[in-house]
């Protein structure tokens, strides 16, 4: 949300669809986590005995950027669609890209190298955290592979 | 406070105590009416009324009554008051945008003291969105991480001095997120944006830090309880922040339709 003119140019629009996709997947990703994990399935915990320091001021650094990122990439997605410069690929490219990396974040750094808290609190977790890291990569490839076939056209779609 | 209502004079106490908010709302309403009779002026929006009302109400529930007796016992009774009196109250108060209210009912010359004394060092320092954060953020980590969460239930004059920090901290603290008055010193969204997100970081850190170490005199129970609400209930009530200041971002870089496309 910068630019004071009405259209930009096209390679600025694909740029910009690609960060509001990316701020809004983040954010999707960790509102999901809080609300199904946390929330309605209770499998994670809202606090572990084994954190670490590390690992409580990361948890609460990504939250804060990520409960702003929902927000915020709304609006500029708002904005885009306002200038008509909008692509929508480029914008799902991104929220794939975001809400896998966020997942992989977490999934392997915060969970198993901070200990922040485990998936669910079952004797074998390994199943889980299997199914949670590939789940975030799928979204990663999927992500990169919308990102690439946009970029090679180079235009905006009116989708 | 604690022998007033021991003693059944509890009800006077808390009826001479709530004199200074139902004066805050009296006080505002009349300055909205009288300026309405400017000329000049466009009439003072309702929903502002309604905001500092309910603001007003927020923060006395706070500190009179039910909520308030409870909250010298119970730290969830306490950390719904802190909500009330530290964020939504704030945010309340500073929609209703008062500053403005005051300048375009006192007379020019008094009027132009009031923006000269705005505009001073001291304002400009503390309402800097660091120093705001660092108050506000700051100050509670001091509550509940040394003595004085404990000193405060035992010392009537400390209680009153952290409550009244709470209550300023944060009404700073939106102020300088949110400009809704004019404000002389104007930091960038962007610039807003990041030191939000460190001081929303820092709120919920120390949420989940005093889930596992409660304040002197906190069972773990009432710390675990109390804590959950302190993250989740800060969380909703930034959520409201942050949309507020991304809606302004949105509207200050509105695209200028007369302009021709670049393309």
């Amino acid at each position: 949300m910068s630019s004071k003119t009405l259209h930009s140019d096209p390679k600025h629009t694909l740029k910009r669809s690609l960060w509001s996709g990316v701020l809004f997947g983040i954010g999707l990703a960790a509102f999901i986590d809080e609300t199904i994990f946390h929330q309605l399935l209770r499998w994670h915990h809202f606090y572990d005995q084994s954190t670490t320091d590390i690992g409580l001021i990361s948890d609460g650094l990504f939250h804060a950027f990520s409960w702003f990122a929902t927000i915020g990439g709304l609006f500029l997605l708002a904005d885009l669609k306002r200038r008509y410069g909008l692509s929508s690929k480029q914008w799902w490219g991104g929220v794939l890209l975001g809400a896998g990396s966020f997942q992989l974040y977490d999934g392997i750094i915060q969970h198993k190298l901070m200990r922040l808290h485990q998936i669910r609190y079952v004797e074998n977790v390994i199943p889980y955290d299997l199914v949670w890291n590939l789940s975030a990569v799928v979204m990663i490839a999927a992500g990169l592979f919308l990102l690439k076939r946009t970029s090679k056209k180079g235009a905006p779609s009116d989708a | 406070m604690h022998e007033a209502h021991a003693d059944g004079s509890g009800l006077l106490f808390d009826l001479t105590l709530s004199f200074p908010f139902l004066l805050a709302i009296g006080l505002y309403i009349g300055a909205g009416f009288v300026s309405n009779r400017s000329p000049h002026l466009q009439k003072w929006p309702t929903w502002r009324y309604v905001c500092w009302s309910i603001g007003v109400l927020c923060a006395g529930l706070a500190v009179i009554g039910p909520l308030a007796d409870q909250a010298r016992i119970d730290f969830r009774a306490h950390m719904m008051g802190h909500l009330l009196l530290g964020m939504l109250a704030p945010l309340l108060l500073v929609l209703a945008a008062p500053v403005t209210l005051v300048l375009r009912t006192l007379p020019v010359s008094a009027a132009k003291k009031l923006t000269f004394l705005l505009k001073s060092t001291y304002v400009r320092v503390i309402s800097h969105p660091i120093s705001a954060s660092i108050l506000n953020i700051g100050g509670l980590w001091v509550l509940y991480t040394t003595d004085l969460y404990h000193m405060m239930h035992q010392s009537l004059w400390i209680h009153v001095l952290v409550h009244v920090h709470v209550f300023l901290a944060g009404y700073l603290f939106t102020m300088a997120m949110i400009y809704t008055e004019p404000v002389a010193h104007r930091y960038s969204y962007l610039y807003r944006a990041i030191v939000f997100i460190i001081a929303l970081a820092g709120h919920g850190i120390l949420s989940k830090y005093l889930y596992a170490s409660p304040p002197e005199g906190v069972s773990q129970r009432q710390a675990e309880a109390g804590s959950m609400l302190m993250y989740y209930g800060g969380d909703a009530i930034d959520a409201v922040l942050i949309f507020i200041l991304c809606l302004q971002w949105y509207k200050a870089t509105q695209p200028d339709k007369s302009i021709p496309a670049s393309q």
